[in-house]
């Protein structure tokens, strides 16, 4: 999978949430979009979420846009986290 | 070690509450009302002789050796057929009763063959124990005469002789033998519910038939096993203790096919196992069993089973064997060295629904201690990870809400994208049971699966929507509860949020969601789906029962949500009789749910994010543990396409062949550079696995299995594991390999560190379930006990939740180039991938995967039954076989996946459920033509599968 469809992928994904959300009532919409990703999105999908986003897509359906702001961004890739934590003993 | 005996009281336990008192032998007996004699007596610890009677039927009073003599009445009436009175005294041995049975021993032997010593029943023959209880000394009559023994009398063909019937792989048919009891008939009646057998012929030419004098295979015989179990002689018998001999010890343990979760004794001769017979006291099965369970248990010593550990460079080469300490080092030094290049993200696993609690439990321990991630999840992913969202919202935990006794108290079922009676055989048993007894069935399902209508079975509705509507039809059977003022407001007010069942109420009652206004979509004629729920809201106690039909679509956790919100609306939780229960696929998915499987959430559904839950298991194991979510198995993959992602350990999960979109799957693993696979087989997975490490079999292992109800099981040991070690000791020392000082002795202590971090299964340990055979979580101090029934009281939440269920149409839609939609499903004899199953005889019933069509779709596109046709999607093409039938509707076309040269998944997509991304196996667009033989992909795979499963220095392993 390109880059490209896996960024497809995402947003299909975030408006399949948002078209569940879309049908709930008015005051819990946005934020559950949010909650739900933030929930269930490991940060690499919210991050590409967020380079959709930001690069303004189309396809984005508003209340994804509106949820956006309450998703947690994830800090960036920059560099490898290469920490290798596993315990010496317990 | 000796075996595990129970005691056959004869005729089945009376439910009254009433006491009656009285006395046999002399012995006073307290027994509830409607009791038998018989049964009164072997509670007083008297043994009335008898053939035809065993407490798991119906008394019959045939075979007249359990006569009694009951004070003040005359005659000798049948123990198993007269209940007890008050006062009532009763004689089992006196002088007449001792005449009149050996009279009756002496004319059934008469007529049997005198070869015990020979007998496959030596040591296990009721017949040959009644001659010895009633002292039978001397056959007056002879053996001559008219019989059914020989083949031959002086000379002339004897017309009332049958030869033995040997075509069911697992047991032979004796007709010489058999003493006309009548048991195995009832067996299949009242426990099996098919009504395969039956008595021909009147007077002496009585004799047992499959169907109308059919062989076993060839009759409706689903090979269950209920008969052979029932059989006093052996005219039925296993053959595999014609070919061992009779069983020395036995141990109690838990079926590893379906999430029923039978429990089976495990007959043993040293390490061999002679047969697996169902216990009475397993509550989930109550004795019962279905053909995989009780006989497809071959692969645990099947020659393509690998023993040794397995390494390879790249996927192109063949296996090279190497020593255990060799593999583990490989893949700890592998695993560190892709973590150090890529991220401490780029590594995961996946823990397996078929292993022990115990072992799942180590498996995500392993990932989020040693790996230092949360990617982690389980199969559970692509069946009912919807149930957890849904259910989970709605009540507040995931789990189904009832005990499969509950259904004894069910007045009307809603059957849901289910066929208990090939996915679910012992619970589709005590389902038609219960339906038998009067209570009403509605299914919900496109295909005309077999509860519709079966012997003596026949849905009162059968609602043939299409695939990928069930949102709309559980939302229009909300529609006419509310507006038709069906619902509980009582139960509503007290259990639930008011105010979100006014909010919801308004929403079902739109007219778009009424059956008249979907009807067009759904396909469900409105007046069907009016009577349907009238039924429902009206009909009793109603539960609902679901499988993968519910959860595997775009919609599925929606679905899952209408069900809470109808089952809430008719006040149908709470109490035994009713509920929400969604039917598990595999024997521990429950298990690998409750055990922290889900890359969101640790042990006992409690989300990562939270930190008094991170704290506990961080205190524990020494370590610290990220806040995020991991990876879902989906998301794996695309990470791996994408580069991120690059190394994996799967414990028991074929995800190349379970798994959606094959060649996306492929894809993935092909670009991971680490694939571990932990497993019985050289899987289809495996052929893209750096590193194979043999696993062991549920026969091998101390562990818990929790089934679809919640309960767990013990799993117990009955043999050494031929690969070595059992898959938590593979699993410790690559953890041990990876740096984690883990030491545990015994499964019994991965139990208890589970029981200190898990509050529902605070009161859990092997100790505890040694006392009570098995224990439905939460079990703690709130439920010593055990929770045979959930949300008792009030909802775990607090107040049951409504939520709003719109229907939004799956983006998978028919058009020109592919207009028919394909729905999957499974069969009885096989089992998920076939893995197992495809092991055993039980291919004499399912050696291939067909594809069910309409016989106008059939036709239109010139395709005749058992044709060769090519089932394309937009994801790819396959070819296999056609089996014209109109259970499906016009339109749609239905297969099984058992059988990976079928590569039905091929054809599915990569669409999913909007909460879970559970894949929408459920509903795929396709066409059909006809084909001359295998695709390109099939010849391809086939060539690659064969590649791969080369091993240096041996010759090549046959599928």
């Amino acid at each position: 999978m390109s880059h490209d469809q896996s960024q497809e992928k995402l947003i299909r994904m975030a408006n399949q949430i948002a078209t569940f959300f879309l049908s709930q009532p008015e005051a819990g919409r946005a934020s559950g979009v949010a909650s739900h990703i933030n929930k269930f999105w490991e940060p690499r999908m919210r991050r590409h979420l967020f380079d959709s986003l930001d690069k303004g897509v189309d396809g984005v359906m508003p209340l994804v846009m509106e949820a956006s702001a309450m998703i947690n961004r994830p800090s960036a890739p920059a560099e490898v986290d290469r920490r290798n934590d596993a315990p010496k003993s317990i | 070690m000796s075996l595990v005996h129970e005691i056959d009281y004869g005729t089945p336990a009376s439910q009254s509450d009433t006491p009656i008192t009285l006395t046999i032998d002399g012995r006073s007996i307290t027994v509830p009302e409607g009791t038998s004699i018989m049964r009164a007596s072997m509670e007083a610890g008297i043994q009335i002789p008898k053939l035809c009677a065993t407490d798991m039927v119906d008394a019959f009073g045939s075979c007249r050796l359990c006569l009694v003599e009951v004070e003040g009445r005359n005659g000798t009436p049948s123990s198993c057929t007269t209940p007890v009175a008050a006062n009532m005294v009763v004689h089992t041995q006196t002088g007449r009763l001792k005449d009149i049975r050996r009279g009756v021993m002496e004319l059934y032997i008469s007529d049997h063959p005198l070869d015990c010593l020979t007998c496959a029943a030596n040591g296990d023959c009721e017949l040959q124990d009644m001659a010895g209880a009633v002292g039978l000394r001397d056959v007056r009559y002879g053996y001559d005469g008219d019989n059914h023994v020989r083949a031959r009398n002086d000379g002339a063909i004897n017309a009332q002789w049958i030869p033995k019937d040997e075509s069911n792989p697992y047991f032979t048919y004796d007709p010489s033998k058999c003493i006309v009891c009548s048991r195995c008939v009832r067996a299949c009646e009242e426990v099996q519910g098919t009504f395969a057998l039956t008595i021909e012929g009147r007077g002496f030419e009585s004799r047992v038939s499959p169907g109308a004098h059919e062989h076993f295979l060839d009759s409706e015989c689903v090979s269950c096993g209920a008969c052979v179990q029932a059989c006093p002689t052996a005219t039925l018998t296993e053959k595999s203790v014609i070919a061992i001999g009779q069983p020395e010890h036995s141990a109690v343990t838990t079926c590893a096919y379906c999430g029923v979760g039978c429990s089976f004794k495990a007959e043993m001769r040293g390490e061999e196992l002679v047969r697996m017979v169902p216990w009475k006291d397993g509550q989930a099965n109550r004795g019962h069993s279905c053909v995989k369970g009780r006989f497809a248990y071959g692969y645990a010593t099947h020659k393509d089973r690998i023993l040794n550990p397995m390494i390879r460079e790249n996927i192109s080469d063949p296996w090279r064997e190497v020593s255990w300490e060799e593999a583990y080092s490989h893949v700890a030094t592998e695993f560190r060295r892709i973590q150090y290049q890529y991220g401490r993200e780029s590594i995961g696993g996946i823990t397996s629904s078929r292993c022990t609690n115990e072992e799942t439990f180590l498996v995500q321990k392993l990932i989020r201690a040693g790996f230092g991630n949360n990617n982690v999840d389980t199969c559970a992913r692509v069946c009912h990870s919807p149930t957890g969202y849904g259910l989970g919202q709605a009540f507040g935990t995931s789990a189904g809400t009832q005990n499969f006794d509950s259904v004894e108290q069910t007045d009307v079922v809603i059957v849901i994208g289910a066929n208990p009676t090939d996915g679910h055989p012992v619970f589709g048993s005590r389902l038609k049971k219960r339906l038998r007894q009067g209570a009403k069935l509605i299914v919900i399902d496109p295909r005309r699966i077999d509860l519709v209508r079966t012997p003596h079975v026949e849905a009162a509705y059968h609602l043939p929507l299409k695939p990928g509507t069930n949102v709309a039809v559980m939302t229009a059977l909300a529609h006419v509860i509310v507006t038709e003022g069906l619902f509980d407001e009582k139960f509503i007010r007290e259990r639930c949020d008011w105010s979100e069942f006014q909010d919801w109420a308004a929403f079902v009652s739109e007219e778009a969601h009424g059956p008249e206004a979907t009807e067009s979509f759904t396909g469900v004629p409105a007046d069907l789906l009016r009577g349907a729920a009238r039924l429902f809201a009206t009909g009793g106690n109603g539960a609902i029962y679901y499988g993968l039909g519910v959860t595997e679509h775009s919609q599925g956790s929606t679905t899952v949500m209408a069900i809470a919100n109808l089952a809430m609306a008719t006040g149908n939780i709470g109490r035994p009789g009713v509920g929400v229960n969604p039917l598990r696929g595999q024997n521990n998915v429950q298990g690998s749910c409750d055990m922290g499987s889900f890359p969101h959430e640790l042990p006992g559904y409690r989300h990562i994010s939270d930190d008094a839950t991170r704290e506990t298991f961080e205190k524990l194991w020494g370590v610290s543990l990220n806040n995020e979510p991991g990876l879902r198995i989906p998301n794996m993959l695309d990470a791996a396409v994408e580069g991120t992602f690059k190394g994996i350990y799967i414990q028991g999960e074929d995800i190349l062949q379970s798994d959606p979109d094959t060649k996306h799957v492929s894809a993935g693993l092909a670009a991971m550079e680490c694939v571990v696979v932990h497993d019985l087989f050289l899987n289809e997975t495996a052929n893209y696995a750096h590193v194979f490490l043999p696993g062991s079999t549920f026969l091998e292992k101390d562990g818990t299995f929790t089934n679809a109800e919640r309960r767990i099981n013990r799993v117990r040991k009955v043999m050494s594991p031929k690969n070595g070690y059992a898959d938590w000791e593979v699993t410790q020392k690559l953890a041990q390999a990876m740096g984690l000082n883990w030491n545990y002795a015994h499964p019994s202590q991965i139990m208890d560190e589970i029981a200190a971090s898990t509050p529902s299964f605070a009161l859990v340990s092997y100790d505890h379930l040694d006392k009570v055979g098995s224990v439905q979580w939460p079990c703690n101090e709130a439920h010593p006990e055990g929770s045979p029934i959930m949300h008792v009281g009030g909802f775990v939440r607090g107040k049951g939740k409504f939520i709003r269920t719109e229907y939004v149409a799956t983006d998978e839609r028919t058009g020109p180039r592919f207009p028919l939609l394909l729905t999957t499903g499974r069969i009885l004899s096989q089992y998920n991938v076939g893995a197992q199953t495809r092991r055993t005889e039980n291919v004499a019933w399912h050696a291939e995967d067909r594809l069910e069509i309409h016989p106008h779709d059939a036709e239109q596109r010139g395709i005749k039954d058992g044709d060769w046709i090519k089932l394309a999607s937009r994801s790819g093409d396959t070819t296999l076989r056609s089996l014209i039938t109109d259970r499906v509707s016009p339109g749609v076309v239905y297969t099984t996946f058992h059988h990976p040269d079928t590569q039905a998944n091929v054809i599915t997509t990569d669409f999913s459920d909007w909460a879970t991304n559970c894949p929408e196996y459920k509903v795929t667009a396709v066409q059909v033509s006809p084909s001359n033989g295998p695709s390109e992909w099939q010849d391809d795979y086939n060539d690659l599968s064969r590649r791969s499963r080369r091993i240096a220095g041996k010759m090549e392993a046959a599928e």
